[in-house]
């Protein structure tokens, strides 16, 4: 092992190499961008360092001969509850550098996953489930303000809408990507998120980084973000895609701001954020033009103004302990659209106690949000989107059980093009080639083969939810929403039920 | 063209703003303006408002070409992340002016209030500017990332004991730079910031500048550049590049 301070030496992983397979081909050493494999010249051999490994098991994906095996360190501190090693080395890390700890990802803590304490329902003699292989099954979903009553215009012999609609989005599939801007990570990833959401039919979410002049192309599955930087905001921006979504707070990190070190602003995400080349790109904290719910009422609606009023403004907010209340002034301040952001949702680069201290569960969010809008009799004014930590299919049929109209899904589909969560997105190394803006490592993503993953992704899923819809009985996503009768709770004590608004199993 | 703007909600007048323009109207002149919000917003084309009465809030914002000129005071928020184009008001100003903004220019012959210029930023393009005839409240160009502010600070009707800029002036600035007739107060400077009296070169950048406030409030170059100017610039790009443990 080389050298290198004390307390370092314990390392998260050990990279185990297998002398009989190894040919030294130096795969290893191209692959990883943390110099955890060093090629010897004098020896012609490859070693590792434990110490550099951040466990993306990129080298055990690519050795040749399958020399390779990234494991957890086993090497033991004395047992102890309280002082568990990731609170030591926590510290031996701040006494070190005296900075802030920095993750990346979501909420990494064991708090409840409510998802894994729900289980779904399904028809049995008393009425038929439905086989959606060979009949009809709507997964399409309709976001946008909803009036509070139709009005049947048929005076003229045919029968037609009167007054008609504010402007609505209609997607293929209840899931759509979520915000990650050009920055944080490439434009490689970007290209194959807004290819996959055209194929589909859904949407993707530009961040607050701005949109690359190149996938102005993709609009109609587009929706562009603003933030509180305004990073590459301007009225051609706005009206590029079919909505503006309005970034309040993120579920990683609620309350606090967002920073782009220099280092990752290169000539094309200077021009696309607007800001010069090297300088950091801060976004404050809160936005400076709202510090009320009337003053989000006046940006959303200079967003309309801006845009005519053909484009759907969404407003997103971290789950936190008023979101109930929030998310009521949000509805009645326009927006078309609530996002509720959950404590796992992930992020480029957040404080790390902030990421696993800030927040609540998206599942309590939700259910809080959805009854609390219902109780008010405003629910048909906005969609409910939910994000931060859907999983899988079961996931997206349960937060729509309790209530949302659709899911983001960010991690998710960041896995699908190759990532491991390793959790060091901030430090632009991405050996996967994903939060990385390094030319060398962006080119590992392939946007025509991350296109049709993601893409593969949602028709997977798409497949999965159409299948517990017809085992419940049930044609179309749109009869689930909300239907907490097919939901039972499993292990949860009363308030949890309580507020989640669902029986226990076998009640 | 003419608009009557009297009794007319803010959507209507904005929309037969909009249509005006899109048949081709190249100066609209609205008259009877009382409050009505979003004058002006993301309308992309050289066009010119005259604006008689006070604009409500958000005027200009997301705006790209068109000159602004108005005939009163305006409210909070005018040119919220402004892309190109020119606001001039005769009178005073509210909170947040500029934010975020990028392009153009905005003059205002008074006093102004808080976080203005905050967030300003600039590219290889574009520059935005911003120049205050008035004093400014607290936090004048929070964040700043690019782009110039210029307080002159000669047609205030506050107190002459009122500071040219209130606190924390330029806090967390990490780009552009802030011009004051005459000094500021040390203690009032956010951190990070570095302060130089201008001379030369500087005068170049801030000069036309001058010149299209003297031109468009007839106050004459010489007089301004009677008292010495300074200029406040951030000493890093990276204000807390250092902050975080790897």
């Amino acid at each position: 092992m080389l050298y290198c301070a004390p307390n370092k030496k314990y390392s998260d992983f050990i990279i185990v190499r297998d002398p009989d397979k190894c040919i030294d081909c130096r795969v290893c050493a191209r692959q990883c961008s943390y110099e955890a494999h060093v090629y010897d010249e004098s020896t012609g051999k490859v070693f590792s360092d434990d110490t550099r490994c951040v466990g993306c098991h990129r080298c055990e994906a690519f050795c040749p001969s399958g020399a390779l095996l990234i494991r957890q360190n086993p090497s033991e501190f004395r047992d102890n509850a309280v002082w568990k090693p990731w609170f030591i080395k926590n510290i031996y890390k701040q006494a070190e550098t005296g900075g802030v700890l920095l993750t990346g990802m979501g909420n990494s803590y064991p708090y409840p996953v409510y998802w894994d304490k729900m289980l779904l329902d399904a028809s049995q003699v008393t009425n038929p489930s439905i086989d959606p292989l060979r009949e009809p099954m709507e997964l399409k979903t309709y976001l946008g303000s909803k009036p509070d009553a139709l009005r049947i215009d048929a005076g003229s012999g045919e029968v037609r809408l009167a007054g008609g609609f504010t402007p609505q989005i209609a997607i293929n599939y209840p899931i759509l990507f979520s915000a990650m801007s050009y920055g944080s990570i490439n434009l490689n990833v970007h290209k194959g998120l807004a290819r996959a959401a055209e194929e589909m039919g859904i949407l993707y979410n530009t961040g607050e980084g701005g949109l690359h002049a190149s996938l102005y192309r993709y609009g109609r599955n587009t929706i562009v973000q603003c933030a509180s930087g305004r990073f590459g905001v301007h009225s051609e921006y706005l009206n590029a895609g079919v909505a503006v979504e309005i970034k309040i707070g993120q579920g990683a990190k609620p309350g606090i701001g967002g920073h782009l070190p220099g280092e990752k602003i290169g000539p094309e995400i200077s021009r696309t954020r607007m800001i010069p080349i090297g300088a950091d790109a801060l976004s404050p904290a809160p936005h400076h033009d709202i510090y009320s719910i009337e003053d989000l009422r006046q940006l959303i609606y200079a967003i309309k103004e801006a845009t005519d009023y053909k484009k759907l403004v969404f407003v997103k907010i971290a789950a936190v302990h008023n979101s109930a209340a929030i998310a009521s002034g949000m509805v009645r301040a326009g927006a078309d659209v609530i996002t509720l952001d959950g404590f796992r949702g992930g992020t480029g680069a957040a404080p790390t106690m902030i990421r696993d201290n800030v927040g609540i569960p998206i599942e309590m969010a939700l259910a809080s949000v959805d009854e609390r809008l219902r109780q008010e009799g405003i629910r048909n004014q906005a969609s409910l989107l939910v994000a931060g930590g859907i999983r899988c299919s079961a996931d997206v049929v349960k937060a729509i059980a309790l209530g949302a109209d659709a899911v983001y899904i960010g991690t998710a589909a960041l896995i699908s093009v190759g990532c491991t969560v390793c959790q060091r997105c901030y430090t632009g190394k991405c050996p996967w080639g994903i939060a990385t803006n390094d030319p060398f490592l962006a080119k590992r993503i392939n946007p025509e083969i991350a296109h049709e993953k993601l893409a593969n992704l949602i028709r997977a899923w798409g497949h999965e939810i159409q299948e517990m819809l017809g085992g419940m009985g049930i044609n179309a996503i749109e009869s689930l929403r909300g239907n907490r009768e097919k939901l039972r709770g499993i292990g949860l004590n009363e308030s949890e039920m309580n507020i989640l608004g669902i029986k226990h199993a076998g009640a | 063209m003419e608009i009557n703007a009297e009794g007319i909600c803010y959507r209507d007048l904005n929309r037969m703003i909009r249509q005006a323009v899109s048949m081709g109207e190249q100066s609209i002149v609205l008259r009877n303006i009382n409050g009505q919000r979003y004058i002006g917003n993301g309308i992309d084309s050289k066009i010119k408002l005259v604006v008689k009465g006070t604009p409500g809030q958000d005027m200009a914002a997301f705006m790209k070409g068109p000159e602004i000129d108005v005939e009163g005071n305006a409210q909070d928020g005018i040119g919220n992340t402004m892309d190109d184009g020119k606001i001039i008001v005769r009178g005073m100003a509210g909170d947040i002016i500029g934010y975020g903004m990028r392009g153009g220019e905005i003059y205002v012959s008074g006093d102004v209030g808080y976080r203005v210029g905050i967030h300003m930023k600039s590219s290889d393009e574009k520059n935005p500017v911003i120049v205050i005839g008035g004093k400014a409240g607290d936090f004048l160009g929070e964040y700043m990332a690019g782009g110039m502010i210029i307080l002159l600070g000669m047609l205030s009707r506050t107190d002459k004991n009122v500071p040219l800029a209130g606190n924390f002036l330029g806090t967390g600035m990490h780009g552009g730079a802030i011009y004051t007739r005459g000094p500021v107060d040390k203690h009032s400077l956010g951190r990070g910031l570095g302060i130089r009296e201008v001379s030369g070169q500087d005068f170049d950048i801030i000069m036309p500048y001058l010149e299209e406030f003297g031109r468009q409030f007839g106050v004459d170059v010489s007089v301004m550049l009677e008292s010495n100017f300074y200029c406040i610039y951030p000493t890093t790009h990276r204000p807390y590049g250092n902050m975080y443990a790897y």
